[in-house]
């Protein structure tokens, strides 16, 4: 079995085990204020270094290239409220045509 | 007053907007390395969209899968969250809870938050769920064709693809200076270790630090 299938296996678990605790877990173990700021906290934490490799990190490089200005394109449609579809399709129109000059 | 049919309709509204994100998601996975039978059992069994983004996001970056599928795991933790605030308001029993534990998503949990009665938090939680579970696994699987047939990646930028639908996930929660510090503390830390580190361990070590900073400071407005 491939590497990917193992990490597919352990998310399959990994996040159904998840979905399926919070629906069984009595509420006053999850409803303490400092698990509730973790909970609100982690994808917000994750999500913003997850963007920041994925745009500017080249393998153990960093490189700034056609995905930063993906980025900012999508940042400027997101605060014009252009729906999700639509802007990640333009990100990666821009992103292309850069390249292509 | 909220009726039950209304209940449905956006149900089915939020479904259609969501379920169609798919098509990147099977797009962008096939462009990363993974097969169309990879891409479709993420979306089949996974079923949970950031995370499934965050796998594929650090295998393309050349990252160890065991490293992104704990990353994505992390990243999923919301969704037990979800599960205790529906656990109250769905009011499951053993054997339903099993049933629809996989449907509790960012979106479902949404469409049944905040329903007067009981009836219609079902309604919301199922028809939100369900529709969104169908479309997202078969636009996973159009995109994922799609995906294998164009070849190179990056001529079609979907690599700024994958950072503009981060982004996406991301900017509805970036509603106070607090959360907004926080994601770009987690992204400055993260490219600090990149030079260090192995692909996919700035990422959760950012991530970590990032909410270790949000658990300590606390905005004056909360404390």
């Amino acid at each position: 079995m491939s590497s990917v299938w193992v990490g597919i296996v352990i998310m399959v678990v990994g996040c159904f085990a998840l979905k399926y605790a919070g629906l069984s877990v009595p509420e006053r173990v999850l409803d303490h204020p400092s698990t509730k700021r973790a909970a609100d906290l982690i994808p917000v934490a994750l999500l913003g270094a997850l963007i920041a490799v994925q745009v500017v990190a080249d393998g153990d490089a960093l490189r700034i290239d056609a995905r930063l200005l993906g980025l900012v394109v999508a940042a400027v449609l997101l605060a014009l409220r252009v729906p999700f579809l639509p802007m990640v399709f333009a990100a990666a129109l821009v992103a292309a045509l850069a390249r292509q000059l | 007053m909220t009726t039950d049919r209304s209940v449905v309709i956006d149900s089915l509204g939020v479904g259609l907007a969501t379920g169609v994100y798919g098509v990147s998601f099977g797009t962008i996975s096939t462009a990363s390395g993974l097969s169309i039978m990879q891409t479709c059992a993420l979306s089949l069994l996974v079923f949970t969209g950031a995370s499934q983004f965050a796998f594929i996001g650090i295998i393309a970056s050349g990252g160890n899968p065991i490293t992104g599928a704990l990353t994505a795991v992390l990243l999923g933790s919301r969704n037990m969250f979800y599960g205790l605030s529906l656990a109250r308001l769905l009011d499951l029993g053993g054997r339903q809870r099993l049933a629809s534990a996989h449907i509790v998503i960012d979106e479902s949990t949404a469409m049944a938050a905040s329903r007067p009665t009981r009836r219609q938090a079902r309604l919301g939680f199922y028809w939100t769920g369900i529709s969104i579970f169908i479309l997202w696994n078969l636009t996973t699987f159009l995109g994922a064709l799609a995906g294998q047939a164009i070849g190179q990646p990056e001529t079609y930028g979907l690599d700024a693809a994958v950072g503009a639908a981060f982004l996406g996930l991301l900017w509805s929660r970036l509603t106070s200076w607090h959360a907004r510090t926080v994601a770009v503390f987690g992204a400055a830390v993260a490219l600090g270790l990149v030079p260090l580190t192995a692909a996919g361990l700035p990422i959760i070590l950012g991530g970590g630090a990032a909410v270790v900073l949000g658990m300590v400071w606390r905005p004056r407005s909360r404390a």
